[in-house]
């Protein structure tokens, strides 16, 4: 295994009495495919929000390339190179899809100096390139030129997640992907998303409750419960854990009752 | 597309410039104080499209007008240039410091704050009485680089110097419209998150908008107070805000050009309307705003993207 990109040790996050996270300790390789699974309120997005910035931890320390990214702001995160799409997709309604990633390629190409962003114009040709690339990279160019607002909720994921592409990140947590998305469109989507990252050599965390999504594009799974991670390792070893089954997958009919498994 | 806004820019400011020569003073004086508030109004429309309306723009305008009056008085300097200069920066200045809590605020509160700033300075300057108080004082006759005109030719001065400083406004205000930060005006107004986590601080680019558009308020407070000759707690009451407000809805916010022209059909409607009317001139302009609001919702600015559309020209 080559040097971990992002190493967690004991993180955790309280909210008054509340503990969202805890003792969290996980260490991702770079360009590791990571499928984090768990059920509602198991600390997930709790976790994708302390590495990126927009949580800041109780305890315990974040480190990305080996530079301590503990409590830093989330667009100081985002500079270095991690990034994130959202559950709901964040995307700017009022602009074309191209208009959108190409705000995003703009941000990352400008100069990072105080006045950079004032003085760099957004159509600059290395943004208006890489948007162009992006939007072939995730199969979206027939929407180019139509508003956001209007796209269909499979679209605005795909842009919401070429949005976090650009700028060129080294590791992108994606808070479930295919929330939102018929059964029959999920894999598709898994598809294009997956191939676009791999192309980009981007290391990947995505929190997915579909079993059989994580069980064909993840290499490695975070099984979390109760704010913290029980089970590490492959798909097929960690789906078959008769623990995971329990608490998480609800797979075991007798499991059902437990009422952990996801809408 | 943008080669043709160029030359209808250019044509337009030279018609303007060469508008000295044919037009009476009465209307160059009229178009000076307009094009001087037409820049209010563009700061305004730099908020406007992130979102952002503020209801105390007088506070700048004021601001730079009081600058240029008092410097004037009490260092004997005469030139223009620098009175304007000097009065643009006092303002940006203090943009500059209210920005850090006035970035922190969206919507209402961010119009109520302004507003209260902007009443803040009209009540120390009525009850300062070592500048006229309610009746303000006059400002000194300005010299051009050591040139000296009287009557005709300080007017025709002071209209070139609002129209230079408008131009170069209007030049630097449309290349920070195509830049990233100020492209992220609509995308601030979207989405915040978002932009945050693009990598860009929400306060920052808030901040700067503010910057500019107080700069802005204080330059074209600068150029009114030259050309009308006196400045007084007016120019920061709520009502001089509420103008700048009601030109930026009648002009629009889709590009520069329209606060200038917006500005010019304001100042004409209303002298129109006062002289005409001289009981009923507010019930005129009031009107006035209610059809562009019913009819133009975009501003003066959408007309000509509207003819363009009825061409089947596509847009740029």
């Amino acid at each position: 295994m080559s040097a971990p990109i992002l190493s967690v040790r004991d993180l955790g996050k309280r909210f008054g009495s509340m503990i969202a996270a805890r003792d969290i300790t996980v260490s991702l390789p770079a360009q590791q495919t990571v499928g984090v699974i768990g059920s509602n309120g198991a600390g997930k997005t709790t976790f994708i929000n302390m590495v990126t910035g927009h949580l800041r931890p109780t305890h315990g320390a974040i480190h990305f390339e080996d530079r301590d990214i503990t409590g830093l702001p989330s667009r100081t995160i985002k500079a270095m190179g991690i990034s994130r799409s959202f559950q709901v997709a964040q995307i700017f309604p009022s602009l074309t899809a191209f208009d959108n990633i190409c705000v995003a390629a703009a941000i990352g190409h400008a100069p990072k100096h105080v006045m950079g962003h004032v003085w760099t114009p957004l159509r600059s040709p290395e943004a208006v390139s890489e948007a162009e690339t992006l939007l072939d990279l995730f199969a979206i160019r027939r929407y180019r030129d139509t508003l956001a607002v209007t796209l269909p909720q499979g679209v605005r994921k795909l842009l919401d997640i070429g949005m976090a592409v650009a700028g060129s990140p080294r590791l992108l947590l994606l808070d479930e992907p295919t929330s939102g998305i018929s059964i029959e469109e999920k894999f598709d989507l898994m598809q294009v998303i997956m191939s676009a990252l791999r192309n980009r050599k981007i290391t990947v965390l995505f929190v997915e409750h579909d079993m059989e999504i994580v069980e064909r594009f993840a290499e490695r799974v975070l099984a979390f419960y109760d704010g913290t991670v029980i089970a590490d390792g492959t798909p097929a070893a960690t789906l078959a854990d008769e623990r995971i089954q329990t608490l998480i997958s609800g797979s075991r009919p007798n499991a059902a009752k437990g009422g952990f498994a996801d809408v | 597309m943008i080669q043709h806004s160029r030359i209808i820019a250019s044509s337009a400011f030279l018609a303007a410039a060469a508008a000295v020569f044919v037009l009476p003073d009465w209307m160059i004086s009229l178009a000076t104080i307009a094009f001087a508030n037409g820049l209010v109004v563009l700061g305004l429309i730099v908020l406007w499209r992130a979102g952002l309306v503020s209801f105390g723009q007088a506070l700048y305008y004021c601001i730079g007008a009081y600058a240029v009056a008092l410097v004037g008085r009490w260092t004997g300097i005469t030139d223009a240039i620098l009175l304007v200069l000097i009065g643009g920066a006092c303002a940006g200045l203090v943009s500059f410091v209210v920005g850090f809590l006035l970035a922190r605020y969206r919507e209402i509160f961010f119009a109520m704050l302004s507003l209260a700033l902007s009443m803040i300075l009209y009540g120390v300057l009525v009850k300062t009485e070592s500048l006229g108080s309610t009746d303000g004082f006059s400002v000194i006759v300005p010299t051009f680089l050591g040139y000296a005109p009287h009557q005709d030719g300080l007017l025709a001065a002071l209209y070139w110097l609002v129209l230079a400083v408008c131009a170069i406004a209007a030049l630097l205000v449309d290349a920070y419209f195509h830049s990233v930060a100020g492209a992220l005006a609509v995308p601030l107004r979207d989405n915040e998150i978002r932009v945050e986590f693009l990598g860009l601080s929400v306060s920052r680019l808030i901040h700067t908008k503010l910057v500019i558009s107080g700069l802005l308020g204080g330059l074209g407070g600068a150029l009114a107070a030259l050309a009308v000759g006196h400045v007084d707690p007016n120019m920061s009451y709520w009502t001089t805000s509420g103008e700048f407000v009601f030109i930026t809805i009648l002009a629009g916010a889709g590009s520069v050009g329209p606060a200038f022209v917006g500005s010019l059909l304001f100042e004409s409607v209303r002298s129109f309307a006062v002289a005409m009317l001289p009981q009923l001139w507010q019930l005129l302009l009031g009107s006035v705003l209610l059809l562009t609001i019913l009819f133009l919702p975009q501003g003066l600015g959408s007309l000509i993207t509207r003819l363009r559309w009825r061409r089947g020209v596509e847009a740029p």
